[in-house]
């Protein structure tokens, strides 16, 4: 394999060759795949376990999985679920209190993580996962569980030709190609998929297949059908002046008009691939001999997220909304020098009352706008 | 090093009263490598951990070169502290720590010290004054405005009336309601501020308790010509993981446990009340 040569073919009849790969290497394979009609990650060990012809239509506050005759094997664009199940488990268990004799000792939960390679990411998950590393090991305390978890996932991605009303990848400059953080990437065409690497671990298991090298019609047809679904986004997020555009609306009252509609349910927060708040759960055993902490995710759209004894700092659903909104597209900016939004539009389909993260900002920063003309 | 993890066992060594409400408790760790490696700077905290219940975010009042035991002065407010309350002497917490940017104590150094308090908010401040006194020649003229709902909130009166005898210091107090025993102003903390004298250039200004009684007293002051990072806020926000991954301290750009609980007036000005 030459180094100079940048994709290769494979083709569709021989899929399997890949699985065959990846389970030589040790690896557990994960794809989306639909399970009781949702779809979660769920192992795929040869080719024939990944479901044909489903694909998903995603529009403000709305999710529908449909089935066709099609053959195609990733015309799902994502589900609920991205990385962050795999990497920031929703339940980790972190230690075990012991009583004894003298008082309490600790027993601390090892991070363990086992191989896993997850077919099927896509772009806007990839940039998810580089955001949080910033967030979990670009500080001085780094989480060791997402890092062995994160250490041991190999993320084969797959380059998205269909874009849903809600996906706004291309105007965050996370997609719809993938462009950095994976080991390998697909890109499905009708008979084979056009292959990229991205690591030395990627490199490694294409070399073992012994590709033949894509033809530059090949290669070309695939970024025209990329090309084509970042040209069909309509959502495009305001890029200007963030964060300071969203600190300066801090009083503004399109906080309460949004929180009119928001019911405060947290789903953004849970099926976002970035968002890491989380606490702590303790549960003691009956005879209170032992006890367990177990963090699980939290979302700053509950009650109790900005409570401190006798206050809460964010009491209104309106505090809550310019909370998240504030930190996803602007403090996260200056916290992890990075915007916490990789455009994947999930927050906006899966909202049940139909808010658009989008809209809002717009309307949001759109006051700004307004204000200067006066 | 697993943060979640990191806790190590410390032994109840003596349990003050302060108020019906407000116990310090000496603790001392069960192991002597952790007794030995752990360090502070006045105005870190520690997360206490109560057995089979859950942790609380509490400020170190002893002295950083106390090498003998930690004091935590803890106020009675939730279900973490009704439990710790009961316990006695000789028994065990967790503590994970120290976490979060102090006072400061170094760069104060030289300067004249202005102590703004309020409430209950006080706790944390105390250890920082007594650092202070303890290495007297070390700072300036020291002046310690401290208000309280009612002369029954008054903790560490004592201690105030003995700072209040040192040279160079002066010690103001202020009550919102009248009592017989209150020999002090009646009023808010905000009407001590004409009371006192400064130089504004060389003040460094410590201020902790509501967050409208610190920006009041942060605006004053500016306007009196102290510079905006010369003033400094300790803020209390809900703080669970002590290093800035749980998410729920944050103010403004910053996460109150590991970019504060102590930050500058300039840094802090345009996020306060949010």
């Amino acid at each position: 394999m030459s180094d100079s040569v940048d994709s290769w073919i494979l083709k569709k009849v021989s899929f399997d060759t890949f699985f065959s790969a990846l389970k030589l290497e040790d690896y557990k394979v994960l794809s989306p795949q639909v399970e009781d009609g949702a779809v979660t990650w769920f192992e795929a060990s040869e080719a024939d376990d990944l479901k044909q012809g489903f694909s998903d239509q995603q529009s403000v506050g709305s999710y529908r999985l449909n089935q066709t005759e099609s053959d195609t094997w990733f015309s799902i664009v994502h589900g609920a679920q991205s990385l962050k199940n795999l990497t920031f488990k929703p339940r980790q268990a972190t230690v075990k209190i012991i009583k004894t004799e003298a008082g309490i000792s600790f027993q601390a939960e090892q991070p363990k993580a086992e191989k896993i390679a997850v077919i099927g990411v896509r772009a806007c998950d990839v940039a998810a996962l580089q955001i949080q590393d910033r967030v979990f090991l670009g500080g001085a305390y780094q989480d060791e569980y997402f890092k062995a978890n994160r250490e041991s996932l190999l993320v084969i991605a797959v380059n998205c030709i269909h874009a849903h009303e809600t996906c706004f990848c291309a105007s965050m400059n996370t997609g719809p190609k993938v462009k950095a953080g994976f080991d390998i990437a697909l890109t499905e065409l009708k008979d084979a998929f056009i292959v990229e690497v991205g690591s030395i671990a990627g490199k490694n298991i294409v070399e073992s297949l012994n590709l033949t090298i894509a033809p530059e019609d090949m290669s070309k047809q695939a970024d025209r059908l990329i090309q084509h679904c970042a040209a069909s986004q309509k959502k495009k997020m305001p890029q200007q002046n963030l964060p300071n555009a969203l600190y300066a609306k801090q009083h503004s009252e399109h906080w309460d008009e949004v929180a009119t509609r928001c019911l405060s349910c947290a789903n953004c927060t849970m099926v976002c691939p970035t968002c890491f708040c989380h606490s702590i759960e303790e549960t003691p055993d009956m005879a209170r001999q032992t006890s367990e902490r177990v963090r699980v995710w939290d979302s700053c759209f509950n009650p109790e997220h900005g409570y401190i004894h006798g206050k809460n700092m964010r009491p209104t659903t309106a505090d809550r909304y310019r909370m998240w909104m504030t930190h996803k597209l602007g403090s996260w900016i200056d916290q992890f020098d990075s915007s916490g939004c990789t455009g994947c539009g999930r927050c906006t389909t899966w909202c049940p009352a139909g808010i658009d993260l989008v809209e809002e900002a717009i309307a949001v920063m759109g006051e700004d706008a307004m204000e200067k003309k006066a | 090093m697993n943060t979640f993890a990191d806790f190590h066992a410390a032994r109840i060594m003596a349990k003050r009263e302060e108020t019906p409400d407000v116990w310090t408790f000496r603790l001392r760790f069960e192991a002597q490598n952790i007794a030995d490696r752990f360090a502070f700077k006045g105005g870190q905290f520690n997360m206490v951990y109560l057995f089979g219940v859950g942790e609380v975010p509490i400020s170190i009042m002893s002295d950083p070169d106390d090498k003998e035991g930690l004091d935590h002065t803890i106020r009675i407010v939730g279900r973490v502290t009704r439990g710790i309350e009961k316990l006695n002497v000789g028994e065990t917490l967790g503590i994970r720590g120290p976490f979060g940017k102090g006072w400061p104590l170094e760069e104060a150094k030289g300067k004249d010290i202005v102590v703004i308090t309020g409430g209950l908010g006080c706790a944390p401040v105390v250890g920082a004054i007594e650092y202070i006194f303890r290495r007297r020649e070390d700072y300036g003229q020291i002046k310690i405005l401290h208000g309280v709902k009612t002369p029954r909130d008054m903790l560490y009166k004592a201690r105030f009336e003995t700072w209040a005898r040192y040279p160079d210091t002066q010690v103001l107090l202020a009550s919102d309601q009248p009592a017989k025993a209150w020999h002090y102003h009646v009023g808010v903390v905000t009407e001590l501020f004409d009371m006192v004298d400064i130089t504004p250039e060389k003040t460094v200004v410590m201020m902790c308790g509501p967050e409208i009684m610190m920006q009041a007293g942060a605006r004053h002051l500016a306007a009196r010509g102290v510079p905006q990072q010369q003033m400094y806020l300790s803020m209390e926000r809900n703080m669970q993981c002590g290093v800035g991954l749980c998410g729920h301290c944050q103010v403004g750009p910053y996460f109150a446990c590991k970019d504060g609980p102590v930050m500058s007036y300039d840094k802090i000005a345009p996020y306060l009340g949010g």
